[in-house]
């Protein structure tokens, strides 16, 4: 039985264990295993996303107008599309700048500029406000809801309880103490509250499986599955409205309601807060940005089955589709589902109220408060000696106004507002940062007027258009306000400025704001010039991938390291200042205990911690109270900047540079390596030439000297040996013309005598020449040589020596007993080409390219007697491609040799004119 | 992975979840008809958003090992 005993008991045992494991978790912390050092915990953290307006609003808004409630988690999917061109970069960002808040942020990119935080702030306070009620209103709500079990009533017909009774109200305690406890333990330059951040991550844990538990259980327990469910609603024409998009129906809203939640998902204090603030490394965001996206799937899947089974059931009762999520548990008489659904409601609830208390308090403390406090002179604030618990003390009174403020507001307005409603206040509300947070990371140009305008214009307009018809629906203000408008003038009406109807009001609102908030931000910011802080800033910001440090400075600063120090002291306390200056000067290498003046770069790091404790704003304003010298001015800071990037491109030049470099050096390497080789194959040329005359000079002077030695030999001998002497004598002439010829030709000094030929004339002389050698060695010789083929122009004489050549190697090679030799020419396009062919052992692949080498010869020179000079193949090339012709061999061992050259009908001008 | 492609590819993918995700293409499958026992709107929605998650998954990739090869991946991050 559900006796309210028991559910608070549940309740309280329920926050008893966030206690413990934020408890925990700050345990680990302290002992260096950080819990939240992984991406899960991370992803899990921003569904604080999900608060109790997911868990029992979304219900209420499909049972309502159907499927635009998808909305609200598609934008924020898009975003994490993109989370690496906006997230990232706001992320590091944050973390170069330590940055504190939403309107830390904002204040930082637009000059550290006060008075734009504390615009910030009271924007983020008036419109959150609402949001965080709400979450009360749904803890209270579902709490009355439950209590009457088995009962249904529904939460309007509960007559308010007397403040003292409400359950909303101690919860709200108890959460100020959470937060107070996890979200303001120290003050720390980093901000994180890992403690905090675990029990949000359970508590995502603990809504998404309260809702699923439901969501199965109506499902698949109430109805038999999807078919069966969907089915039935399909059948009812009202119903079916839900699951169709119906012509004429919302879906101006649709784009709205998208953008609205595309803008919220970064705008929101909570969301930023713990995706950016909490953020302890970049690479989680790349599991975040799909992990984010499953998580709201997951949770959304059911709310449409969940919506249509509560319209089903409570047919023709006044039922109040909010609280579908609790009432069809209870109609079942399933109690534990029913509690479950409620600490569900609860965690999301409370997840919310306490990640958006801590941000809306440290912006408070550090944007508005702190910065007010250190201006009122006469409170001597800036000679008190430890700030940190002043600090802290302003934060944790922070939390508890702004929950006493939301509970308040919630008993005053709460009542008259289904929780949709409210909710999409608030995202309209955190929508207004939007244009100035993303214009500042990708606009440089973009300066403090330009967002304060924008900003405050875009809140005005949100004020009037939004929440003023809110306190009219709430019976604060008259409805005649929004009927006739204010003092009657119809042009005025909120919910129809200048006339203008057609919409929604939320997409009317929607419009006005971005219109003038977007309209001043641009205009304003083209209009007005930045100051030097703000263009430092603003390219810190915008080119935070390549910054350089020379535009970082802003002080020339002459503090001293021990007025610094105390100053750190004061507001961080002594442990934690020593340890982050011990750190810094481990860095770089600085003997602080020596050092007096510090330097630039040594108080922007001052100023650097500061921020991460009382916000840049404020941390300029104290560090300005120590540091003496000047400021730079705007033309001092455009000169950096402009040297910045003069240096830039210098050294994108040097690099360029030193490619080009790199390139030539290899090039010349590869040069030198050739030479090298050139030179070696000289050096073999010039030995393999001496080798090869030697060898006949050795011939002829042996026999020469047998002859001179013996007078009286045979004369037949005699005749034989001068035989052999001239012979050789002959060779040695042939290989010194050769060598010359080659030479000449490698030279380019041979004298060309280019005749129009004949082929057939040429191929005939040439046989002529070696008719000789085939009757000798008695080889068949096939001529085919087409007697129509196209006149060459060419020399004579050196065409028939390649052919020659080519056919005297057919004979020294094809088969020695039944020798084949054929030549044959063809037409091949503008060239001619000679083949001739022997049936010999043919050339081996691998001796095929360098057969044309100088000195050459295929077999091994060492044993067998050299068949010719070794020249002539190379020759025959130089000759062929004197004129751009090519020489070349087809053949496989043991089916003979096929030596081909091609030779251009006309030869090239170019080379013939040499 | 290199980094400017995949830049580019969540951008081509934010522009088509963009339009998969609004009228007219939304309202295309807004017919009261059924597949498998569902509402085509509600399986169109839920399956496009499906496979936009998984897109994101496979173009951003792993998330560790890309930049900080040196350091150990904090603990959980090596399944998934």
């Amino acid at each position: 039985m559900l006796s309210p005993t028991i559910i608070l008991a549940a309740a309280f045992l329920y926050l008893c264990l966030l206690f413990a494991i934020a408890y925990w978790g700050d345990k680990r912390a302290d002992a260096g295993r950080s819990l939240v050092a992984n991406p899960y915990i991370y992803a899990l953290s921003i569904a604080v996303y999900c608060t109790a307006w997911t868990f029992y609003g979304s219900v209420g808004r499909a049972a309502e107008s159907g499927i635009d409630f998808l909305t609200i988690y598609l934008g924020p999917t898009l975003v994490f599309v993109l989370c690496w061109f906006i997230l990232r970069k706001i992320l590091r960002i944050s973390k170069a700048n330590r940055i504190t808040s939403i309107a830390d942020f904002i204040s930082a990119r637009y000059g550290k500029t006060q008075f734009l935080g504390g615009l910030v702030t009271v924007i983020a306070v008036v419109g959150i406000v609402p949001y965080i009620s709400l979450q009360l209103k749904a803890v209270s709500a579902s709490f009355n809801v439950l209590i009457h079990y088995p009962l249904i009533v529904m939460p309007s017909a509960v007559s308010t309880v007397p403040l003292l009774q409400d359950t909303a109200l101690y919860v709200a305690l108890v959460l100020a103490i959470f937060s107070i406890l996890f979200g303001t333990r120290h003050i720390d330059a980093s901000e994180h509250h890992e403690g905090m951040v675990t029990a949000i991550a359970f508590e995502s844990v603990v809504k998404l499986i309260a809702f699923l538990t439901v969501g199965a259980f109506v499902t698949f327990g109430l109805y038999e599955g999807f078919g069966d469910l969907f089915g039935r609603a399909m059948a009812d024409a009202d119903l079916a409205r839900l699951l169709t998009t119906t012509p004429g129906s919302t879906f101006g809203n649709w784009m709205t309601l998208m953008t609205l939640s595309m803008a919220a998902i970064i705008c929101l204090p909570r969301q930023w807060h713990v995706i950016v603030v909490e953020n302890v490394d970049e690479k989680h965001m790349d599991k975040a940005a799909w992990l984010f996206p499953l998580y709201l799937l997951l949770i959304n899947i059911f709310v449409l089955p969940i919506a249509v089974a509560g319209l089903l059931q409570f047919r023709g009762q006044q039922a109040d589709a909010d609280t579908f999520v609790l009432a069809l548990p209870m109609l079942a008489r399933q109690e534990g589902v029913a509690l479950f659904a409620f600490i569900g409601g609860l965690s999301a609830a409370t997840g919310m109220v306490i990640v958006e208390t801590v941000a809306l308090s440290t912006m408070l403390c550090n944007d508005l408060v702190m910065p007010v406090l250190l201006r009122l002179r006469w409170l001597r604030l800036t000679e008190r000696k430890d700030l940190g618990r002043l600090l802290l003390g302003i934060r944790r009174g922070g939390i508890v106004f702004v929950v006493l403020l939301s509970y308040f507001y919630f008993r005053l307005i709460g009542e008259s507002y289904a929780l949709v409603t409210i909710g999409l206040v608030s995202f309209a509300a955190a929508a207004q940062f939007a244009p100035a947070i993303i214009g500042g990371i990708f606009w440089r140009t973009a300066n403090r007027w330009g967002a304060f305008v924008g900003l405050g214009l875009g809140f005005l307009m949100w004020f009037y258009t939004l929440l003023l018809p809110s306190f009219v629906r709430s019976g604060w203000l008259a409805e005649s306000l929004l009927t006739e408008g204010p003092w009657g003038a119809a042009l005025l009406r909120p919910q129809a400025l200048f006339g203008f109807t057609g919409l929604d009001a939320l997409s009317h609102a929607l419009f006005w704001t971005m219109l003038v908030n977007i309209g001043a931000y641009v205009a304003i910011s083209l209009i007005t010039r930045q100051s030097a802080i703000e263009r430092i800033q603003a390219t810190s910001f915008v080119d935070v991938y390549r910054r350089t440090e020379a535009g970082q400075r802003f002080w020339r600063g002459t503090a001293t390291v021990a007025d610094l120090e105390t100053l750190l002291v004061r507001f961080i306390g002594a442990a934690r200042a020593s340890q982050e200056l011990a750190d810094y000067a481990a860095r770089r290498n600085l003997n602080l205990g020596k050092m007096r003046e510090a330097d630039a770069e040594f108080v922007q790091h001052a100023e650097r911690l500061l921020a991460g404790a009382i916000g840049t704003a404020s941390a300029r304003v104290m560090v300005a109270s120590v540091a003496k010298g000047e400021t730079v001015s705007l033309d001092e800071v455009m000169t950096i900047l402009d040297e910045a990037s003069q240096i830039i491109e210098y050294s994108r030049r040097l690099e360029q540079k030193s490619q080009e470099l790199e390139v030539a050096s290899s090039e010349l390497r590869a040069a030198n390596v050739r030479l090298k080789e050139l030179d070696r194959m000289k050096d073999d040329f010039i030995s393999t030439v001496s080798h090869e005359l030697r060898t006949p000079l050795t011939s002829i002077r042996s026999f020469s000297e047998i002859l001179f030695d013996n007078p009286g030999i045979d004369p037949a001998q005699r005749r034989e040996f001068l035989g052999i002497i001239v012979k050789e004598s002959e060779r040695l002439t042939r290989l010194i013309n050769q060598i010359l010829d080659l030479a000449k030709m490698e030279a380019g000094r041979m004298d060309w005598q280019i005749d129009r030929l004949r082929l057939k004339d040429v191929v005939d002389d040439a046989l002529g020449v070696t008719r000789g050698l085939f009757a000798e060695r008695d080889i068949r010789l096939d001529v085919d040589i087409p007697a129509d083929l196209p006149q060459v122009e060419y020399d004579r004489d050196r065409l028939i020596q390649v052919i020659v050549n080519l056919l005297s190697n057919a004979v020294k090679f094809c088969d020695p007993v039944r020798g084949r030799v054929s030549i044959e020419a063809a037409l091949e396009g503008d060239s001619v080409r000679v083949s001739v062919s022997d049936n010999g052992a043919g050339v081996a692949p691998a001796d095929r390219s360098r057969l044309f080498e100088r000195f050459q010869q295929i077999g091994n020179t060492m044993t067998d007697k050299p068949q010719g000079t070794g020249l002539g193949l190379a020759i025959c090339r130089q000759i062929v491609e004197r004129f751009g012709g090519r020489i070349w061999v087809d053949s496989g061992p043991g089916q003979g040799a096929a030596f081909s050259f091609l030779i251009p009908l006309r030869p090239a001008k170019a080379q013939a004119a040499q | 992975m290199r980094q400017g492609l995949r830049g580019e590819r969540l951008v081509a993918l934010f522009i088509l979840a963009w339009l998969a995700f609004h009228p007219p293409i939304v309202t295309l499958f807004g017919a009261k008809a059924s597949v498998l026992g569902l509402p085509v709107l509600y399986l169109y929605l839920f399956a496009t958003w499906l496979a936009v998650i998984v897109l994101i998954r496979l173009i951003v990739g792993r998330g560790d090992g890309a930049e900080g090869a040196g350091e150990a991946p904090p603990r959980g991050e090596r399944e998934g």
